[in-house]
């Protein structure tokens, strides 16, 4: 008879065949004899986070920079309700995690008991499964299949309930691997057919105006996805832009790469998106902030649409070409299949799309990205351009919270390598980057890790500065601080008649003090003299930093497609601002 | 267009609705139906009816049949969505009015009266089944099986002669011929 276990060593037992090499948690009276456990086993390290929240996006951080699942845990009640907001900010983003939570003992399930709240129900609708595990013998078989739903097919956040009493039971454990099998939810392991690869390939050589649109669905399938991404652009020689959560992907810096595209993409990405014949969305999923307005979204374009998840295809926008795939699998077939029957297809079609690659020209010569720089106050696309080229010769690691700064970021940072960019774009949550940056920093350690920040925004999870100094996690939190919600503010200057309901942020904290109080290192710029010297000063030290960037605060992020628009009618900067009409209004 | 001022975009063009029946095998286990009714009230989608029950006792294999309206793009949503749920083994779609496809709710109505009403309501339930549970000098209790709209009208039919209580399943569904949901 094999040896029986308590429901806290099976529980770490099953990390430990995980490969779980870290746990973001924090503890509470319902997962104590989890956290008793702990000393145990010491291949797995635990971060203490200040909250929750923090510990879910320090998870994603860490799972969104090395590929490996996150794994949270956290006890009953207001435990599990701080996690809701990183599990949901993972749903949306397709970022595995497996959150363990602590639940009030079995019997005491349903009286209200003390930090009791109906885990499995409030997130059900934010995990791609979860569990409440009533029985000791089913933990072990319930903790993998946890990790296998949580990291194949799409992936995304699981949660695994454990009453009190279930952690103290003795129970079997056994390894469970596979249990999906073939099941839609699992990993696609159906094999591409030629006959689809042929069609993929006759779009391609039909098309004069072609675009590559690819997505988050790229990251995810692993940094092989990425480099057949190369390969198969620059065998076509076709355009590529990229969504938010697609960045570093494809090379920034590349001739072919036409920038982010969508509400606050380029120019020439956005109209090449309008005007294509071909459109090929590689990972992505036609998202609102992408599409504006469905009717008239590229209205004269053939799609094919590759993604692993059958229900993204479809949803937003009808294609023409679907095909339910991992992207690297993909990739991998069509490029050989590509090769195999068009040895000198660049040559070829050179003359075919080189009137495509003239009109892309042109929407270049606007430079969409342009903003009128200042001698006298930090622009913020300053700032971000600046740490660009400060840090663009080491490995750096960038996560964002939400706002301008985040869009600011994405426009003017240029990312080479997948898996260096960090960002909330589905849900959008506000506090995201910091915590995330610690998780990413864990992963990472050496690396530069750099929270583009916005003050509003990281302040909701600043009680997370304490987790990096106690772990020595030199995480840089570069804050774009103009005062405001600047988005909300952009907002309400171009809808609302510049009525800036609450969107400013009277007593704002002293930055610099503030990261003493934590015991790391504040560092202020207040003129554009000075911004490249305390850059490099934050690069240098060896700790945390919270880097209070004084920008100015009447910027607005350039160009958008106001709300209600096509892609082909955006604003660039703020001397069209006086034309957006009422109808445009609704676009933004 | 009336003044907008949304973060969002506006409203495409909406496709025709049709009514669907969607049959949906999953696993018999704790939570199963609210997974599946969350996944239709957070996207937005309708239950028109819905009936549930196990149908294989040693596997816990529960069959659901839902009956639901939408676009052709939202009938599509839902049976993807629905497949992407861990506990759900296939999920088979119907287009009401399809030919070789079984439809029947069953429903029962308590109808107060004495034997003179008695006869009058078996002749109006005479197509549908009609089978006389419990009666008593003053009061008839009798289960049909129908289509939702025949159910509908002996309701409506019943209301005169004393009718007083209605209990009636969703709709379950079943292929014609020796074909099964695949």
């Amino acid at each position: 008879m094999p040896k029986l276990l308590s429901g806290a060593e099976i529980v770490f037992k099953a990390l430990e065949d995980q490969k779980v090499e870290y746990i973001f948690g924090y503890p509470g009276g319902a997962v104590l004899p989890i956290y008793d456990e702990l000393k145990n086993h010491k291949s797995i390290k635990h971060i203490l986070a200040r909250h929750e929240q923090g510990a879910g996006h320090s998870a994603e951080g860490y799972a969104r920079s090395c590929g490996k699942p996150g794994v949270l845990l956290v006890t009953s009640g207001p435990g599990a309700t701080n996690a809701v907001t990183a599990l949901t900010d993972a749903y949306m983003d397709s970022i595995p995690l497996v959150c363990i939570s602590g639940q009030v003992p079995t019997h005491l399930i349903g009286t209200d008991a003390f930090q009791e709240c109906d885990t499995t129900g409030i997130t059900r609708p934010c995990t791609k499964h979860n569990w409440l595990v009533k029985d000791v013998n089913d933990l072990s078989r319930i903790l993998h299949l946890a990790f296998e739903v949580a990291t194949t097919g799409r992936p995304g956040p699981v949660l695994v309930d454990i009453p009190k009493d279930i952690q103290f039971k003795k129970g079997k454990y056994k390894f469970f691997k596979n249990t999906l099998k073939n099941k839609l939810n699992g990993k696609s392991t159906r094999k591409i057919s030629n006959s689809e690869l042929d069609k993929f390939i006759d779009l391609i050589k039909k098309s004069s105006k072609p675009i590559f649109y690819t997505g988050g669905g790229v990251i995810n399938s692993g940094p092989e996805a990425s480099k057949y991404l190369r390969e198969l652009v620059s065998l076509t020689g076709f355009p590529i832009t990229s969504t938010l959560q697609g960045l570093g992907a494809y090379p920034g810096d590349d001739p072919q790469f036409l920038g982010m595209l969508g509400m606050h993409g380029t120019y020439e990405a956005n109209n090449a998106m309008h005007d294509c014949d071909l459109m090929i969305n590689i990972g992505a999923r036609f998202d609102d902030r992408i599409t504006g307005k469905v009717d008239e979204f590229s209205p004269g374009s053939k799609k094919i649409h590759v993604d692993i998840d059958p229900s993204s295809i479809g949803k937003n926008i009808k294609v023409d070409l679907a095909i339910v795939s991992d992207v690297t699998s993909l990739l991998k077939s069509l490029i050989k299949r590509f090769k195999e029957k068009n040895k000198n297809f660049v040559n070829s079609n050179k003359q075919k799309t080189s009137k495509w690659w003239e009109q892309i020209g042109k929407w270049r010569e606007k430079k969409s990205l342009n903003f009128i720089n200042s001698d006298e106050i930090i622009k913020p696309q300053h700032a971000v351009q600046r740490l660009y080229e400060l840090t663009k010769s080491q490995d750096t690691f960038i996560t964002t919270e939400v706002g301008q700064h985040q869009m600011w970021a994405a426009q003017h940072y240029k990312f080479n390598k997948p898996n260096r960019w960090m960002t909330s774009g589905g849900l959008g949550t506000m506090g995201y980057g910091l915590p995330a940056a610690i998780g990413v920093q864990i992963a990472n350690p050496g690396k530069l890790v750099v929270d583009i920040a916005g003050e509003a925004s990281v302040l909701m999870t600043m009680q997370e500065m304490s987790t990096a100094v106690q772990y020595r996690l030199p995480i840089k939190i570069f804050i774009l601080n103009n005062e405001y919600m600047g988005m909300v503010r952009q907002w309400q200057e171009l809808l609302h008649e510049k009525n800036y309901s609450e969107s400013y942020t009277a007593a704002l904290p002293d930055f610099v003090k503030l990261a003493e109080s934590y015991g790391c290192v504040g560092i202020r710029a207040k003129t554009p003299n000075e911004l490249d010297e305390k850059i490099k000063e934050m690069i240098s030290v060896d700790r945390p930093v919270i880097f209070d960037c004084v920008v100015d605060k009447a910027e607005n992020c350039f160009p958008m497609i106001p709300s209600g628009k096509p892609h082909n009618q955006m604003i660039l900067g703020p001397e069209e601002e006086e034309e957006i009409s009422d109808e445009g209004k609704v676009l933004v | 267009m009336a003044k907008s001022k949304s973060a969002y975009s506006v409203p495409g063009k909406i496709g025709k609705i049709e009514r669907h029946i969607i049959v949906v095998w999953v696993d018999n286990e704790a939570g199963v139906l609210a997974r599946i009714a969350g996944l239709f009230s957070g996207r937005g989608y309708n239950i028109e009816s819905l009936a549930v029950a196990e149908v294989d006792k040693k596997k816990h294999i529960s069959r659901i049949t839902i009956v639901t309206e939408g676009t052709p793009q939202v009938i599509e949503q839902i049976n993807l969505q629905l497949k992407k749920l861990v506990p759900v083994h296939k999920v088979a779609d119907f287009k009401r009015g399809e030919k070789d496809i079984l439809f029947r709710e069953l429903a029962m109505f308590k109808i107060l009266g004495n034997s003179k009403k008695h006869e009058k309501v078996k002749k109006i339930c005479k197509k549908f089944n009609p089978v006389i549970l419990d009666k008593t000098n003053k009061s008839i209790v009798i289960q049909v099986t129908a289509l939702r709209a025949e159910i509908d009208k002996l309701a409506l039919d019943l209301k005169s002669l004393g009718l007083i209580s209605t209990s009636r399943t969703g709709a379950v569904a079943m292929t014609k011929g020796s074909r099964i949901f695949n």
